[in-house]
């Protein structure tokens, strides 16, 4: 870990001034990730702007009927709220599958947004990786993949978005509030939040310089079934293979997102009308564009089998 | 003390304080966070500096430069280590691994470089500006393209002869009515033990102290030895707790190693951890191994020919993985080969892990087993009944010395309900999950070893006893103090036990599942001498004398132990040492494994539902660590079964994901409740204590157990662990 | 070394093994001397740790973890992997776990850290403790502390009712069920395989409770 400079900022408007002005800064807010990859020096920032006592932290209902998340709620927090469980219940269960009760307890609703990919090779910084080092390569492709993209990769990067939060934001079509240093927000709908990684893969999502996330809001409640399956080697204090967030309604319309699969969670609102025909005609338009490794086959037809299992499981309800 | 003859009525008999679930002697201090692992200690060595080492980053190659320039002036920054001023470390004897690339580089993250520093965020940070310049060159990562190469290997110090014929294999397997003949794959598997591999490393003139982890001190102190080139003398090791081994601690690793070479170089005392990155291509590993597994029977299931033939890679010079230790044991039949073959790899070194051999060879043999039994149209149970022997099948002169692998069969049977198990495979339906039901035998070798062990009795009639021994986890402790209270008739709470200590009285420590046995066979020794001390100073005849409730009573006369160290505290010293009867005796432990799964007929995703292990292990000497034991082997082997796999990537020659989010090993939700038994036996060929190990047992025959269980729910045959769900996908029911 | 013959190293290390090459670290920045007015400029924390008030002077790097174990020699909290992949270096933060090795030292100014010393002492056990001796909780004992300072703060999630990833129905408060407890510890990784023993043992104390 290279040495940094430290500070805390007051205001939302000054943290973004903080870091916009300084070439190397960063926001840290729980730090499970930035901690972790500044060990590995991954990440080298020069200056953490501790963001902790923004008092982000609170969650409102908005004048929609909605609710507006601070960036800085827990993990934890998002999942235990009433509002939540009643109301956006894909949205908890999605949390409650990702990483561990420590790991929730301290991460907070922006930075699991921003969490960086775990490609391997990302990880070990010996490795060719253009997202870590662009330029350098990718690794990954013709290498260990298991994990990896099947979907809206390139030929510079095959990572995938490792959240379980955001593909359950994707399906509830929340957006991610914003404010720069100069005080001005901006208002960005997840789907446009992360990127594909063409020929940028060092670059996770459309947030500019010193662009602070400073909430993120939900809709009106969709109302229907919500359920968010995840599929992984262990049970539990894993990284999804492929998951699967889904609002599902009474008559089998429905909303449905996978993780696991691309740079992003991956949605297409176009193959959702096919929810009524069950889920291969959902997943054969979803998936048309796969390009799978020989080590990651198997996600496509997994990603299927696990829709269908989701649908199912409410026919049976 | 000699143990030349099988064992007759002694103390250890009465079992008042052995066997009893004792809490562990430990008990208090390692749930309050006061037991001191090897980097925990402050007043030992209070200026000791931090050292973090940059492992190299490729496979196979030289070092062709490296400048240290900017990392010598970082701040904190007290010493850089590489081969340039490290000496010449020598290689130990157990391992082959070099602890620095000196230049060549044999594997990826062999240590290049040890920076020390005042601090450790200073070292890690320094360590980053060292600038090393490789020339690659070709490396072998691959084990199957070496398969047909791979030469049967000269014997070497274990695990026997690498190739044994008995009757004629070839025709009796031609011949054979019904026949198996499948290849199956174990993936190359980490210890992954939850303490980093850590040293504090400390030098007074020629000789080197080292708090350190580390399971064998007898070999410790000679192969730390070797690599500084001191005598054995020379080298003091302390490690009264150490945060798991597995094997992965046997003897002297590069924490040890560069710590003592490190502290050498900057003539200061410096402590070094593994990271934990590092630590799965740096350190030895369980080696891949592909094996093929042959077996011929008649109608009636009687095995009439069984083949077992293995291929494992290593570094030059190392080990092969001796996985048909096992086939060579287990079953009847008269027409029989095993073979191994070891190919050059150039990974890091494969070498001991948890039953080396038993349990990956198990873990094709147990399947095998599983699909002869399904041809023969046989209960698997059954099918290990009638091909059950009471004497080494490779020489049947020689009996077991105790086998009662089919009580634990019938046992493990009837505990687990086995009867209501369909054998037909894919039946059981529960809502979305495929249930099924699967077992497997189990065998590992019940080694003992000459140990030896000290005790005192001072004059409040506390007895303290001292030994080299370790405790991992096994319970070490607990057994020593048990046995000496047997023994000397005291309370457990009157035993005070001192191990892992290199100055304590050798034993062979924690290794083969032989450290409780050969321990307590120590104490047992030690404890007989201090027993004749006692009677000579209180002036006792000592064949008559009976030592117990704290008292030494012969006919009417009863004197308070105690007594006895009035004068002076009694010091005695003896060596356990043992020699034919092992030769006269297959000496073995057993199991039954038995598992139910729930396969998601949609995902496939496997979760165990339940797993029952019934144990023969002579005698138990704490029925509660023992059976902690198993279920710890339970759960290892949960492991082995579904997710435990070192991937390789062939191009750059390193396991891929190394760290504890990548290589996965169970967590609390793959594990339900496991239930271990035991069957009530002693074994009298074995030492006085009567007792053989059981914590490698307990991981041997259970990944195969649940990949029965699987093929039991699914009807998909995976050959290739782990059974994780992509290899059994496509044969799932299709879905709507 | 230049950039580009970094390329080209690296080319020849995918395309062809068989070529001799030169290969130094892929890392994000090449190596660079670190500026010297970033030298440790020794920052100021304050917490409270098992109910003491601790001021520190600190390098900013330094973890909350090493904090405990390197400053304080509170050894108990554990490291095992220092990258929040096993759970070992679990301690309770103003009534929360959190894995104190992805925590900097500076992040907790006026917070309160109890640590497995803060529960119970060799002398006195905390009923946790307790329960692991009881049920055998342990074999290695290293991931032991993490797991007791993870059981304790769970059993307080389901109290306040935090809910888990087996909970049938998220509205429902969560009850202490074996699958419920397995599922809330599964960050805590024990490699000899205690964790049937230790549901047991909270089981137990959670039964205590009600």
């Amino acid at each position: 870990m290279r040495l940094f400079t430290y500070e805390r900022a007051k205001t939302p408007a000054e943290a973004a001034r903080a870091v916009a002005g300084q070439p190397g800064a960063k926001f840290l807010a729980g730090g499970t990730n930035l901690i972790d990859l500044m060990k590995l020096e991954i990440e080298t920032p020069t200056h953490l702007v501790d963001v902790q006592d923004l008092k982000l932290d609170r969650i409102e209902q908005t004048g929609e009927g909605g609710l507006k998340i601070g960036a800085l709620v827990s993990n934890t927090a998002l999942a235990s709220d009433a509002r939540v469980r009643r109301d956006y219940g894909v949205l908890a269960r999605a949390i409650v599958a990702g990483a561990s009760g420590q790991l929730r307890n301290k991460a907070t609703t922006a930075g699991n947004l921003l969490q960086r990919t775990r490609c391997p090779y990302f990880y070990d910084t010996n490795m060719p990786c253009n997202k870590r080092k662009p330029g350098s390569g990718c690794a990954a492709i013709a290498g260990y993949s298991r994990q990896l993209a099947v979907i809206g990769a390139s030929d510079q990067c095959i990572a995938t978005h490792p959240g379980d939060m955001a593909v359950a934001l994707r399906v509830l079509d929340a957006t991610v509030e914003t404010v720069n240093a100069a005080g001005e927000p901006r208002a960005i709908p997840i789907a446009d939040f992360h990127r594909l990684p063409g020929a940028t893969p060092h670059i996770d999502t459309n947030l500019a310089p010193g662009e602070l996330i400073t909430a993120v809001t939900l809709p009106r409640p969709l109302g229907g079934r919500h359920v968010y399956e995840k599929v992984r080697d262990r049970a539990s204090y894993a990284f999804a293979l492929v998951s699967v967030a889904a609002v599902i309604q009474w008559d089998g319309t429905g909303r449905v997102a996978f993780g696991g699969v691309a740079h992003k969670p991956w949605r297409i609102e176009a193959a959702e009308a096919a929810m009524p025909q069950g889920a291969a005609a959902v997943t054969t338009s979803l998936f048309a564009d796969a390009k799978p490794t020989h080590d990651n086959a198997f996600k496509v037809p997994l990603a299927t089998r696990t829709l269908a299992a989701v649908i199912a499981e409410g026919n049976a309800a | 003390m000699k143990f030349d003859t099988p064992a007759g009525a002694n103390p250890t008999d009465r079992m008042q304080v052995l066997g009893k679930p004792l809490d562990r002697y430990e008990a208090r201090l390692k749930t309050t966070g006061t037991a001191t692992y090897a980097y925990e200690y402050k007043d030992v060595a209070p200026n000791a500096a931090y050292g973090y080492i940059l492992g190299a980053a490729i496979a196979k190659g030289r070092i062709t430069a490296i400048d240290t320039t900017l990392t010598e002036a970082a701040p904190g920054v007290i010493g850089v280590v590489t081969y340039r001023n490290a000496g010449k470390p020598g290689v130990g004897k157990f391992y082959v691994q070099k602890m620095l690339a000196a230049p060549e580089v044999d594997h990826y993250h062999q240590p290049v470089a040890v920076v020390v520093a005042e601090t450790f965020e200073q070292a890690r940070a320094a360590s980053a500006l060292i600038r090393v310049d490789y020339a690659r060159t070709d490396g072998r990562y691959d084990l199957a393209a070496q398969k047909g190469s791979a030469p049967v290997p000269p014997q070497g110090e274990f695990g026997g002869p690498n190739e044994k014929r008995v009757g004629d294999f070839e025709p009796a397997f031609a011949a054979a009515a019904v026949k198996v003949d499948e290849t199956y794959t174990v993936p190359d598997q980490a210890h992954a033990m939850m303490e980093p591999h850590a040293t504090i490393a400390k030098w007074d003139g020629e000789r080197v102290t080292c708090w350190t982890s580390i399971q064998q001190m007898n070999w410790g102190t000679r192969d730390l030895g070797l690599i500084l080139g001191i005598p054995k003398a020379n080298v003091r090791l302390i490690s009264p707790f150490i945060g798991g081994g597995f094997g992965g601690k046997g003897t002297v690793q590069m924490d040890l190693a560069l710590a003592a070479i490190s502290a050498r170089v900057v003539g200061r005392p410096v402590k070094i951890a593994l990271q934990r990155p590092i630590m799965f291509n740096t350190t030895i590993h369980r080696p891949k191994t592909i094996q093929r597994v042959m077996l011929g029977a008649g109608r009636d299931g009687r095995l009439t020919a069984i083949g077992h033939e293995s291929w494992s890679g290593n570094l030059p010079g190392g080990r092969t993985e001796p996985t048909v230790a096992s086939t060579r044991t287990f079953y009847a039949g008269p027409n029989r080969l095993t073979r191994m073959r070891l190919a050059t790899l150039d990974l890091a070194e494969g070498n001991a892990m948890r039953a080396p051999g038993e349990a990956p060879g198990l873990m094709a043999l147990e399947i095998a087993m599983d699909e002869l039994a399904e041809k023969l149209g046989m209960d698997p149970v059954q099918l290990r009944v009638v091909n059950d022997t009471q004497v080494d099948p490779e020489d049947p002169s020689k009996p077991f010395s105790t086998r009662p692998f089919i009580q634990c069969l019938r046992e493990g049977a009837e505990q687990f309900g086995w009867d209501r198990r369909n054998a037909k495979p894919g039946q059981v339906r529960e809502g979305r999950w495929l249930i099924g039901m699967g077992m497997a035998g189990a065998i590992r070798a019940g080694k003992i070893a000459k140990s030896g062990a000290r005790a005192r009795l001072d004059g409040k009639g506390i007895i303290t006893i001292e030994a080299d021994m370790t405790d991992i986890g096994t319970g070490s402790y607990t057994v020593v103090q048990q046995t000496a209270a047997e023994m000397m008739g005291v309370a457990p709470d009157s035993i005070v036990v001192k191990l892992g200590d290199s100055t304590f009285p050798e034993t062979p420590g924690s290794g083969g599942q032989q450290g409780a046995p050969s321990v307590t066979a120590g104490v047992y020794a030690a404890c007989v001498k201090l027993r004749e001390a006692v009677a000579q100073r209180l002036g006792f005849n000592s064949a008559e004398v009976d030592f117990s409730d704290g008292r030494v009573k012969s006919g009417n006369r009863s004197v308070p132990l105690a007594d006895a160290a009035k004068g002076g505290d009694l010091l005695v010293e003896d060596v356990m040492e043992f020699d034919k009867l092992k030769d006269q005796f297959q000496q073995q432990t057993f199991g039954a494994h038995f598992a139910e799964v729930a396969v998601d007929a949609y995902t496939g995703v496997v979760r165990v539902r339940r797993a029952l292990a019934v144990c023969a292990a002579g005698r138990i000497l704490n029925a509660k660590t023992a059976r902690s034991q198993v279920i710890g082997g339970i759960t290892m082997g949960i492991g082995a079964a579904l997710m435990e796999e070192m991937a390789i990537d062939q191009r750059f020659g390193f396991f891929v994901n190394h760290d504890l989010a990548g290589y996965e090993v169970p967590v609390h939700a793959d594990v339900p409740h496991l239930d271990a038994f035991f069957i009530d036996e002693v074994d009298p060929t074995i030492s006085p204590v009567k007792a053989k190990g059981v914590g490698e047992l307990g991981l041997t025959g259970v990944a195969p157990a649940i990949a029965n269980a699987i093929y039991n729910a699914t009807g998909v045959r995976v050959r290739e662990y782990p059974i994780t769900l992509d290899k059994h996908l496509e044969g799932l029911p299709a879905i709507a | 070394m230049e950039e580009g013959e970094y390329e080209i190293s690296r080319r020849s290390v995918l395309v062809s093994s068989a070529v001799t090459a030169t290969l130094a670290a892929a890392g994000v920045s090449e190596a660079q001397p670190l500026p010297k007015a970033l030298a440790p400029a020794d920052h100021k924390v304050s917490f409270v740790v098992n109910g003491k008030g601790q001021a520190f002077s600190l390098d900013p790097r330094i973890t909350l973890l090493d904090a405990l174990r390197e400053h304080l020699h509170l050894t108990g909290t554990k490291k095992g992997c220092d990258h929040g992949q096993c759970g070992a270096c679990t301690v309770i933060v103003n009534g929360e776990r959190i894995n104190s090795c992805l925590s900097l030292a500076l992040q907790h100014e006026g917070d309160e850290v109890t640590t497995i010393e803060g529960l119970g002492t060799p002398e006195k056990l905390h009923p946790m403790q307790a329960a692991f001796v009881k049920h055998d909780g342990y074999q290695c004992g290293y991931c032991t502390p993490g797991q007791i300072c993870s059981a304790v703060a769970v059993l307080d999630e389901i109290k306040r009712g935090v809910p888990s990833h087996v909970q049938a129905e998220l509205t429902r408060a969560p009850t202490p069920t074996n699958a419920e407890l397995r599922e809330r510890m599964s960050g805590n990784i024990c490699r000899c395989g205690a964790y049937s023993n230790i549901a047991e043992a909270m089981a137990d104390v959670a039964e205590a409770r009600v």
